[in-house]
């Protein structure tokens, strides 16, 4: 294992040249990648090469067979067959250890991280700095405060993980990568959960890193993204490569037709606005831990209403207070069709006809162990057509939820088998089918296309216009900017828990969202 | 992230590999004792053994089928030993206090005797459910603690000696007697196996316990009231445990606080063996009834064998281990990184 300083890291460049330095020399190569799991195949025939201070993306559609990729570079996952190369030298990387060892580290989505130690403490897990099998805490404080701050990310060292952010974690995790001095990085979709200006310091990051020589493979499902910061780009479709690319040769809609092998039109349809009676008003909602603070907005029947904002600035909050999931302040209260609700509960607004969709699958939105079935259909069960004499009908419900499932386009359809198996994509098809069992006035969506390919993006846009043709009003939270401005009628600009500003019509736009953002920035520096 | 340590299958190879991925490692596990044990002795596969074994298996049976509805809910119930035992003395004192009162009502005792050992189980899940489902105490503490309390009762109540004075009409019913050359506990046994099923697959309820285990916030946010299932499935399981009491009382025709200690680790066993997650959510009512089987045969094999009973707890030990490093190996072989 090699020291660890980030002492030697923030100078940005060394004195002697790098014998990685050369931009030509391959630095890694696979070829003729091939893996299966019990008869299916992830990966076919592929072929992939790194060079040393390029930006390689990978792109594709979710199942593509990225993942699979990246976890044989990363030593997760051994190939069935080819072979794999690493400066010249065959490799058989055994572990994830082994692959560190040869200089290649990874970030995955999944954290690699120790929730109940510290910041630091995660940092030099497994290479504690030390004298005589003593840590040195010292030093270990040291050496993390100035790898945070080489990396621009503000954190305290001695903050226990699992009291982080999402956002937060990720920043941990992308440190202890770089602190192994890698020759390879992967980036497994880094951005899905940073703000705009963490994007910006992981950005100049991955300059740095790939000045000094590092190849960097890099996921993301934002096409924006890929422009900005790649060189080249591997597309992939069902586990097989179909093409790389330099992204000077090449446009989106390209790279999209690449992706799904077909022509997409316009990923975001065109919705009218025809709004109805009010749905939603907040008047000065609070919530009693402070994250939402004096918000008053208003959604109709009938339109799509954005959220924007950075993550953790209260956008998320406000959704979660309306359906009893956040704690309402004494003396707060939503107005919800008319009503006054102080002390909402998931139960009381879901028989109101409000619905939501949390921001994480994982967590809250899936039972990932079980059927598409059962997962469409446990809002349903407790319809009386479900049951007779006390038993279900699960012949009613398996059609129901079949009939939900193609509704939203869910494919290849398997109604029995775990949700786990399914691409984001899918798995938020199946949360957006078990929500339509229900009647629905108003619907909230919290984050709705993370990690979700870029069709499946597609089909569920369309399916948000088609619930708006029948009268539904759409609450919109949403860290894509792109998405919020596309869909919305009217967007709210959330800060620091409060709303900045209002936007409608042919005012939202990028640049007003961002003056809302890049305004509050400035006044909060100047003070 | 696990790494996978597993080769990948080849193609159209490997019958057992592809068997044990789909089945699990149950069936190879009854296979190896039904083999070995009719290898060293025939009359293991006798059919007289058979009856024996089912009839072994009733009491395993309902109470694994109560541990594997808490299981479901991503709990565990460790006091089920304690609150046998504690049903066990409660039933016999209620009856022999009964039968004391008046000497002919012997039908009379013998029901308000079962109804209190009954209730007793009823009592203690209720107590672990109250700490569980309302005050959020793990389910480990919650019934760690309840193994000591309904423990220390059923010795106090009992002065730590038997208890004695039932009439012999409830241990020949309840136990011995035979219908159709079936004994009695079989026909209780499968009844509740039925009952048990219906409730997991064909009601509202079980498709809820199966869903709280799976992701209890998923539950929360589609407006159904958790807590009252989880509620629930500890006064199931208490339930099944105090019924297992009164049958075990009526079959050793005393009220023993040392009784039923060993189910606690072979309901375990049975529901783990059967495929039932540790983290909820995951299991089948036939596994688990395969899982029991399994158990029983097996101290029955190593019983007719002569295995003597202290290496049989050594043995079923390491069965438990091994069921758990096979389920691992499988879920790495099937290519799953069910990261928790």
């Amino acid at each position: 294992m090699r020291t660890l300083s980030p002492d030697k890291q923030r100078s940005g460049t060394h004195d002697e040249p790098l014998p990685l330095a050369r931009p030509e020399a391959e630095l890694l190569t696979l070829r003729g990648v091939s893996k299966s799991f019990v008869g299916i195949k992830a990966l076919e025939d592929v072929d992939f090469d790194l060079k040393a201070g390029e930006v390689h993306v990978l792109f594709g559609e979710n199942g593509a067979g990225k993942s699979t990729l990246i976890n044989i570079i990363a030593g997760v996952l051994r190939p069935d067959h080819g072979v794999l190369t690493l400066q010249g030298q065959n490799k058989r990387l055994s572990s994830v250890v082994d692959a560190r060892k040869s200089g290649i580290a990874a970030v995955f989505q999944e954290f690699s991280l120790a929730p109940d130690l510290a910041v630091e403490e995660n940092l030099f897990l497994g290479v504690e700095p030390g004298r005589m099998g003593l840590l040195s805490k010292r030093a270990i404080r040291r050496q993390a405060k100035a790898a945070l701050a080489n990396l621009g990310f503000r954190l305290d060292p001695a903050a226990r993980v699992g009291s982080l952010s999402r956002a937060e974690q990720q920043m941990v995790e992308i440190t202890k990568a770089v602190l192994t001095e890698p020759k390879v990085i992967i980036f497994d979709e880094p951005t899905a959960s940073l703000t705009e200006r963490e994007v910006r310091e992981l950005f100049r990051l991955i300059g740095r890193l790939k000045a000094e020589g590092v190849g960097i493979v890099y996921i993301t499902h934002r096409i924006s993204e890929i422009f900005e910061i790649g060189d080249r780009v591997t597309v992939m479709r069902d586990g097989r490569k179909i093409q790389t690319v330099a992204l000077e040769d090449v446009d989106a809609t390209r790279i999209v037709e690449l992706m799904t092998g077909r022509h997409i039109g316009n990923l975001y349809p065109t919705i009218a606005h025809k709004p109805g009676r009010t749905l939603l008003r907040l008047d000065k909602l609070q919530t009693a831990d402070g994250s939402v603070r004096g918000v008053a907005l208003e959604v109709r029947a009938g339109e799509i209403v954005g959220l924007a904002g950075l993550v953790g600035c209260g956008k998320s909050e406000i959704g979660r207070a309306c359906f009893g999931l956040c704690r309402l302040a004494m003396g707060s209260s939503i107005a919800f069709g008319g009503d006054l609700i102080t002390r909402p509960t998931p139960r009381r607004m879901l028989k109101r006809g409000l619905q939501y969709v949390p921001s994480d699958r994982r967590r809250e939105g899936l039972m990932f162990e079980r059927s598409t079935r059962e997962n469409i259909s446990l809002p349903m069960l407790a319809d009386s057509e479900l049951s007779r004499a006390g038993f279900l009908r699960r012949s009613v419900e398996r059609a129901r939820a079949r009939h939900l499932a193609e509704k939203m386009g869910v494919t290849p359809l398997q109604m029995e088998s775990p949700v786990i198996q399914y691409s984001g994509g899918n798995q938020q098809k199946v949360v957006l089918a078990k929500i339509m069992s229900q009647d629905m006035k108003l619907l909230i969506l919290d984050e709705p296309t993370v990690g979700v390919d870029v069709a499946s993006k597609a089909e569920i846009y369309g399916f948000l216009a088609g619930l708006i043709e029948t009268g539904v009003g759409i609450l919109l939270i949403s860290s894509d900017l792109p998405e919020v401005l596309n869909l919305s009628h009217r967007v709210y600009v959330i800060h620091d828990g409060e709303v900045r500003s209002h936007l409608a019509g042919s005012d939202i736009s990028e640049r007003n969202v961002l003056h809302s953002f890049f305004n509050n920035d400035a006044a909060r520096s100047a003070q | 992230m696990t790494a996978s340590e597993s080769r990948p299958p080849e193609l159209g190879g490997n019958l057992v590999r592809r068997l044990f991925v789909r089945l699990g490692i149950l069936p190879f596990f009854l296979i190896a004792a039904i083999v070995l044990f009719s290898s060293i002795e025939p009359r293991f596969l006798s059919p007289g053994n058979f009856v024996n074994i089912a009839r072994q298996s009733t009491y395993l049976l309902i109470v694994s089928l109560g541990q594997m509805i808490v299981l479901l809910t991503a709990g565990l119930d460790l006091s089920i030993g304690s609150t046998i035992a504690l049903a066990s003395v409660v039933t016999a004192t209620v009856m022999g206090g009964m039968l004391v009162i008046d000497p002919t009502a012997v039908w009379l005792a013998i029901a308000a005797g079962s109804a209190a050992g009954i209730a007793t189980g009823v009592l203690v899940g209720s107590v672990n459910a109250i700490g569980v489902a309302i005050f959020n105490v793990s389910p480990f503490m919650m019934t760690l603690g309840m193994l000591s309390i309904a423990f220390g009762l059923a010795l106090t109540i009992s002065g730590g000696s038997p208890v004695y004075g039932m009439p012999d009409v409830f241990g020949t019913t309840f136990a011995y007697d035979r219908v159709l050359g079936i004994p009695i506990p079989i026909y209780i046994g499968v009844a509740v196996f039925a009952l048990v099923y219906l409730l997991l697959n064909w009601t509202r309820a079980g498709r809820y316990l199966y869903a709280l285990g799976s992701n209890a916030r998923a539950v929360h946010l589609s407006g159904i009231h958790g807590v009252s299932y989880l509620f629930l499935a500890y006064v199931l399981c208490g339930l099944l445990a105090g019924a297992t009491g009164v049958l075990l009382t009526a079959r050793v025709q005393s009220g023993e606080a040392n009784m039923g200690q060993e189910l606690v680790l072979q309901s375990i066993a049975a529901c783990i063996i059967g495929g039932v997650s540790l983290f909820g959510g995951i299991g089948r009512v036939g596994n688990v009834l395969l899982g029991v089987i399994f158990i029983t045969l097996l101290t029955n094999g190593m019983n007719m064998v002569r295995i003597d009973g202290y290496l049989q707890q050594v043995v079923l030990g390491a069965v438990l281990i091994l069921a758990i490093i096979a389920d691992q190996t499988r879920l790495r072989i099937a290519g799953h990184t069910l990261t928790r």
